[in-house]
């Protein structure tokens, strides 16, 4: 029953590669960073419903960002970008003004070049001192030059798992504790998951994490009750501008697709989607975003592959390896049975 | 329960026997995954509200279940907010089922260090006390061109801004029986 | 302007959104690059405190061009009209317009007025007009004599009419000078000029929305009339797409001025009586008087109602309906006063219902030491707030100005019930009262206000049962009958008293226009007549918006009459047609004989466009079918206030009362006619041209976080909220990080003379230094949910900002002043208390500091304008005794 592309490539129905005959049609998220407007009701609206709990209250100094990554209790998270970039035609009133310089394209250049070099694309920013190899972390307004201000745009972008077309947490899983839905979401089940964390390596996003108190694994659902009861997740409900839009990944692509569009027609020439490639090295995002400039600026990997990609090659050669020894095994009990 | 029903509980059948072979799917999935339902679904009743943070009025379902709030979400019929609420509207449910609310009437004595407890109708009947009392402390009859004032500057009150309309009207109506006129609200704020 | 709507309404921005998706152009003028601004087309940063001198300079640049909507400028304000020959404008006083006393700090009103054709009738009205504005209720002091003729100019020419007279009073408020006075580059101006004007007239709109960026200013109504005044010339009122949003910040803040929880008015904008007012005849003669036009004219109806309301059987037409059982104020008796008279030791209880005046309201430390000085404050609110714990955790405590075994209050918690435990109406931010249906039980000892308000006057009246004392008879005769739902009074019934009821009948009545002044109706307020229109609560309509037409009329239930836009009238031709098939709202048809249209006309339905009155017509009988602005004595939107206004008549750019630069325009530095209040324990800041004012260099203010809700107690103690925005941070550019030393996310500590407060720094390119006539001015900005309790704790940042009010509506200034901000954290204990004296003492303040504020010309600048009883050279220090 397995396909070809069950680990690796574009893959049309994983929902079905996962056993689910007569389900629904695949759902996920459609985020548009673009009309974001960083008031966050998608981080309580996720928390109100699941009932997930506080995840501490850190101060991070990242903009208005004070929830830093997405973790096993924060299952959505803005991200706040501050850059001396323009956006699209948008006149900001802040060039011209008279003294400069600030720093914030400086910081932008250093964290980008940091989230890089990050073990996990720079999502563990903000939560704690983790060492992310940043070459020389300059503090906004350390430094000042001669220069004026140029440009300046404040981005937005609300983060969540991407509920991989191939789901590198639920390839590793042990235990069955993670699973694909009938919506072709990927859910942990907490009455199965037994902590071993396997799950937190396989993620190439670096989304889903253990709770310290309880060990288990936790990550968005996308509201995996609510999908049942014909609900729309709780996020994209309270979202106040739709930039959080939910509904059949099909007809999200074609959405995001004539938005794209609209966008470049309107001079907003940074605008590209990500994670809607199913030729991409997750085999396509369950939740893929318009992004207005590099994923890295974002906190987002900006390939992510799925660890398990070369998963059947290596079955292909452990199966040989495991034929090999077992021969061996079976020579020993003969030869010896002979001795 | 059947050998059938045994054996379909059992990931490894289903996984070896269904169509879900590398068991990531149908045949990963638990009893309660299988159950699984919006728990606004098993609520006893559905009552609507709004918001009760800011001005723009957005309309809240609250649900219930055993006489406690279980839910509370945008209404997508309202067309102020289209179901839509921002944080501190998606938060409502703490507000109003969280351990920070306070359950009962609290005391403190002139020059007391601590709170103290106190019932209810004792403390709506010292209040009524110190009404009267700061009425009379406070009374002005006349200017002093003895022009008529009927009112007293002992008492004041503030708020309203997030009361109903029909609370600030017994508000607004009592005190103005009682001749209190300081009586103001966020809104001059 | 003023109004950061994507943060402090997030779920209302999705319209802005919406628009824009639809072509439409957003600019945010506002002093920082908020989230409102990341998603406008244009953001214009400009000098806080100076939106006057930036609208002025629209308002110039419409005239000078000739870009105002002719048609609808002529026909529906009041800009043919003629002055009398004895107003002078501040462009003739350098700063101050006709009627000044230095020595009262007030105006005489009365050279503001239309030249009438029957300037006879005028006389006599003068001292009317010299009482305080607040005391007016919405309609004003009345221009009397407008529905008689007042004598205009159509073509717009004589230099006496209000157009020209506006011509003049901005005519020097050109880009250049904005540029210099705003810190706005004169081309971003010129930008914002040419976008409001080419989405304005008639085939297009214009919105403008505002908040308390706008209204905590001492020129406050003036910003707001300022702004009308562009919309007016624009014909962006009454007209779908236009209209200025005024953006509440509470559920009911506009329902709480409507059945207002102040002193000064009744419910239904009827002012409180005071003590010109002998009988009720002239208190009805003082709101609507003889020879007016518009619906203030009946209020002898909504009047009588109320008292028949307020005593029932008791209000006769013998007893004057009782209206001498209505206390009389006779002055400022706003909270920022009674607070004053709090330290004073002048008030002895204080109810603090759902608000957090320790951390909400401006001067913390004044509003804690007013608190700690009473015999008894009751405070309800759903958890443990500030305003009930000052006695034993206020800063105070920690510098020895409160100790708790001193402290002489008395005070009782109350908890509350949340929205979900109890049912009743809201009314939201566009005049939308929607009920809410009751969910749960309130738990433990959580009451509604409505129970506690209930079961206090039920006991009032046992407890005065039998009294002989006149003083008691309104409590006794107070109609206290309401329906009961076990021991809670039904909110629904309240709703239906407030609605009115024919007495006769016992029916509910179905509009204004059913009251009477006879007896025979009782109406709590009279412009929520019809919410419970056929015996039915229409706020608790849910019709869904799939099933119903754009305006949404069955939807909750807006006053007036379900009239979604006000004024809308004015979206049709002076003939009755729109103005263009775009842009049609409500129209006449002559077929049907009536206006008809998306909206329920707010008109009169039956009277045709060409309807003249008759000759002595009056109310609303005297407006003709072209007066659209129906509420209005004359019937015609006011570009030019004849009365009804403080500060005179048209908005002037005046410089807040904390400054760093001079006033310059005029030799008039700040508003002349602002509340200052003089005393040691409400020091001001130095501003031009007093000495020292370099010692607060920068210009502060404060607003609002999308994650927290004003004084916190609704917020800060969420914990899903508390973590999105866990401390109290200050937000400074990088070139003054730079300057003053501060690093990111260190502490640092904000200061003015009335108080120091800590933060951590936020160093971002949101905030910009601006060049204000050649030099920098550099903005800090604070958020001001914090206080002690709570799951995130921090300084209370009103500590910082001093009492100054708007003289119209007693609104403080809090949205500016000026400061200094140091690296590192604040002293502590009394230390605190040394700190800022050295403050005050390098910058010379005294109590007098900012109380002589006639500034212009060279007259002379009369006294300062102390508090009574104020030593002017005493050295501002906690008041003596305090507990």
């Amino acid at each position: 029953m397995t396909r070809e592309n069950s680990f690796y490539g574009p893959l049309d129905d994983p929902a079905a590669d996962a056993g689910h005959t007569d389900h629904p049609p695949r759902v996920g998220f459609f985020t548009d960073t673009s009309v974001c407007i960083g008031c966050k009701a998608c981080e309580v609206a996720c928390k109100e419903w699941n009932l997930v709990p506080e995840d501490g209250l850190d101060l991070t100094g990242m903009s208005y960002d004070n929830t830093g990554m997405l973790g096993a209790s924060s299952w959505r998270h803005v991200a706040f970008v501050e850059q001396q970039l323009p956006l699209g035609r948008q006149e900001t009133g802040l060039p011209d003004l008279p003294t400069g310089p600030s720093v914030t394209g400086v910081q932008q250049e250093v964290v980008a070049e940091g989230m890089r070099h990050a073990e996990r694309g720079g999502a563990q920013l903000g939560t704690g001192p983790v060492d992310v190899g940043f070459p020389s972390f300059e503090l906004p307004g350390a430094t000042t030059g001669a220069e004026g201000r140029t440009d300046f745009r404040w981005l937005m972008s609300s983060d969540v798992c991407k509920h991989c077309t191939h789901a590198g947490c639920l390839d590793v899983c042990p235990t069955g504790a993670l699973f694909r839905t009938e919506f072709s979401t990927v859910v942990v089940q907490q009455d199965i998951c037994n902590g071993c964390g396997y799950c937190v390596s396989g993620c190439p996003y670096g989304v889903i994490d253990r709770r310290p108190d309880d060990g288990r694994a936790w990550k968005c659902t996308l509201c995996y009750d609510r999908l049942r009861g014909g609900l729309e997740p709780a996020c994209a409900k309270a979202c106040p501008t739709d930039s959080i839009q939910f509904g059949v990944l099909d007809e999200l692509r074609e959405r995001a697709d004539r938005r794209l569009e609209q966008l470049h027609g309107l001079g907003v020439g940074e605008a590209r989607l990500y994670g809607r490639d199913p030729d991409d090295g997750v085999g396509g995002d369950g939740a893929f975003f318009l992004l207005l400039d590099e994923p890295e600026v974002y906190g987002l990997p900006p390939d992510p592959v799925v660890p398990t990609r070369d998963l059947p090659e290596m079955w292909k050669y452990a199966g040989v390896a495991a034929s090999a020894l077992l021969t061996a095994a079976v020579a020993v009990f003969v030869g010896g049975g002979r001795r | 329960m059947g050998v059938r029903r045994w054996l379909d509980a059992w990931p490894v059948y289903r996984q070896l026997t269904g169509t879900d072979p590398l068991g990531r799917g149908r045949a990963a999935r638990s009893a309660r995954s299988a159950g699984l339902v919006p728990r606004t679904d098993e609520a006893d009743r559905v009552a609507d509200s709004v918001c009760p943070f800011c001005a723009v009025g957005c309309a809240q379902r609250v649900y219930v279940k055993d006489g406690r709030v279980t839910q509370i979400e945008g209404n997508p019929d309202s067309p102020v907010s289209r179901g839509r609420l921002c944080p501190k509207g998606s938060a409502s449910k703490q507000l109003v089922t969280g351990p920070q609310r306070e359950l009962k009437v609290r005391y403190r004595p002139p020059y007391g260090t601590e709170w103290q407890d106190l019932d209810l109708d004792t403390a709506m009947d010292m209040v009524v006390d110190r009404v009267l009392d700061a009425r009379e402390k406070g009374w002005q009859e006349t200017d002093r061109d003895g022009r008529r004032l009927r009112r007293t500057m002992g008492i004041a009150s503030l708020g309203g801004a997030t009361l109903d309309n029909e609370e600030n009207y017994l508000i607004k109506k009592l005190f103005t029986a009682l001749g209190a006129l300081q009586v103001e609200n966020q809104a001059r704020i | 302007m003023g109004s950061n709507m994507a943060e402090a309404h997030p779920v209302g921005f999705q319209w802005v959104m919406e628009a824009k998706a639809r072509g439409a152009r957003v600019i945010h003028v506002d002093p920082r690059f908020t989230r409102t601004s990341a998603h406008a087309d244009q953001h214009v940063t400009l000098r806080v405190g100076t939106d006057i001198a930036f609208l002025g300079g629209v308002i110039n640049y419409i005239l000078s061009n000739e870009l105002d909507f002719r048609e609808y400028v002529r026909a529906y304000t009041n800009a043919p009209f003629l002055l009398s020959e004895r107003y002078r404008d501040t462009e003739d006083l350098d700063g101050l317009f006709s009627g000044y006393d230095p020595h009262t700090a007030s105006y005489d009103p009365s050279s503001w007025a239309y030249e009438s054709v029957r300037a006879e009738e005028r006389s006599g009205c003068r001292e009317k007009e010299q009482t305080d504005p607040f005391r007016h209720g919405a309609a004003g002091p009345a221009v009397e004599g407008t529905a008689a003729e007042i004598a205009s100019d159509p073509e717009l020419r004589h230099p006496r009419c209000v157009y020209q007279v506006l011509k003049r009073h901005y005519a020097r408020y050109t880009p250049e000078m904005v540029e210099r006075i705003c810190g706005v580059p004169r081309e971003q101006f010129l930008d914002v000029c040419r976008a409001w004007t080419a989405n304005s007239g008639r085939e297009r709109t214009a919105a403008l929305v505002y908040s308390v960026g706008w209204t905590q200013h001492s020129v406050g109504a003036q910003y707001i009339r300022a702004g009308a005044i562009v919309q007016l010339l624009l014909g962006n009122i009454g007209r779908p797409g236009g209209g200025i949003y005024a953006l509440r910040g509470h559920a009911s803040i506009q329902g709480s001025t409507d059945i207002p929880t102040l002193f000064n008015l009744l419910p239904g904008y009827l002012p409180m009586p005071d003590t010109t007012h002998e009988d009720l005849a002239g208190y009805v003669e003082a709101i609507g008087p003889r020879h007016t036009k518009g619906y203030w004219r009946n209020a002898d109806a909504y009047t009588v109602s109320l008292l028949k309301e307020y005593f029932g059987d008791a209000a006769t037409a013998e007893n004057d309906y009782c209206f001498d059982y209505l206390p009389r104020i006779n002055g400022d008796h706003g909270t920022y006063r009674t607070v004053m008279d709090m330290v004073e030791g002048k008030v002895s209880g204080y109810f603090v219902l759902g608000q957090n005046p320790a951390v909400g309201s401006a001067h913390g430390k004044l509003q804690r030491l007013g608190m700690a000085n009473l015999d008894w404050v009751v405070v309800r609110d759903l958890t443990m707030i500030e305003s009930a714990t000052f006695w034993k955790d206020a800063p105070e405590i920690e510098t020895g100005e409160i100790a708790t075994e001193r402290c002489r209050t008395e005070v009782f918690f109350f908890p509350a019930a949340s929205h979900v435990e109890k049912s009743g109406t809201f009314t939201q931010t566009q005049r939308m009262l929607q009920w809410r249906d009751q969910a749960v039980e309130p738990p433990g000892d959580c009451r509604s206000e409505l129970w506690f308000f209930y079961h206090l006057g039920r006991r009032l009246k046992e407890r005065l049962a039998g009294s002989a004392d006149e003083r008691d008879r309104p409590v006794l005769d107070l109609a206290w009958d309401y329906r009961m739902e076990g021991d809670e009074p039904d909110g629904a019934d309240v709703l239906r008293h407030i609605n009115g009821i024919d007495l006769r009948t016992g029916r509910t009545v179905n509009g204004y226009s059913d009251l009477k002044a006879d007896g025979s109706t009782a109406c709590g307020c009279w412009i929520y007549s019809g919410v419970y229109a056929d015996e039915v609560n229409q706020s608790r309509r849910r019709k869904s918006r799939f099933e119903q037409g754009p305006y949404e009329a069955e939807w909750g239930w807006t006053w007036p009459l379900n009239r979604r836009v006000l004024y809308n009238r004015a979206s049709a031709d002076p003939e009755g047609r729109p103005w263009s098939e775009r842009k049609a709202l409500v129209w006449w048809d002559e077929e049907k004989g009536e206006w008809t249209g998306h909206d329920i006309p707010d008109f009169e339905l039956t009277k045709p466009p060409h309807y003249r009155p008759p000759e002595g017509a009056e109310g609303p009988e005297g407006l003709g079918g072209d007066d659209a602005f129906i509420m209005m004595t004359d019937g015609k939107a006011w570009l030019f206030a004849p009365s009804g206004l403080a500060d005179g008549p048209l908005p002037t750019h005046y410089e807040p009362h904390e400054s760093p630069v001079r006033n310059l325009l005029y030799g008039q530095q700040g508003s002349p006619v602002r509340k200052v209040y003089g005393r040691p324990d409400n020091p001001s800041n130095p501003a031009p041209p007093e000495a020292h004012h370099e010692v607060f260099p920068y210009v502060f203010t404060a607003s609002r976080l999308t994650e927290h809700h004003t004084a916190g107690g609704m917020s800060r103690q969420l914990p899903y909220l508390a973590e999105l925005q866990p401390e109290l941070t200050v937000e400074v550019s990088p070139e003054l990080a730079a300057l003053r030393g501060l690093v990111h996310l260190d502490w640092a500590h904000v200061v003015t003379s009335r108080a120091a407060v800590d933060a951590r720094v936020m160093v971002t390119d949101r905030l910009a230094p601006l060049r204000i006539d050649g030099r920098t001015v550099h903005q800090v900005w604070m958020p001001y949910h914090w206080g002690h309790t709570g799951l995130v704790s921090g300084d209370v940042v009103n500590d910082l900002i001093g009492v100054v009010a708007d003289p119209n509506v007693l609104i403080q200034e809090s949205k500016v002043l000026t400061c200094d901000i140091r690296p590192g954290r604040r002293p502590r204990g009394p230390a605190l208390l040394e700190y800022l004296q050295g403050y005050r003492d390098r910058a010379g303040i005294t109590p007098r500091t900012g109380t002589r504020i006639m500034t212009a010309g060279d007259d002379d600048p009369g006294p300062p304008h102390m508090e009574p009883g104020q030593d002017p050279d005493q050295d501002p220090a906690p008041p003596e005794g305090s507990p």
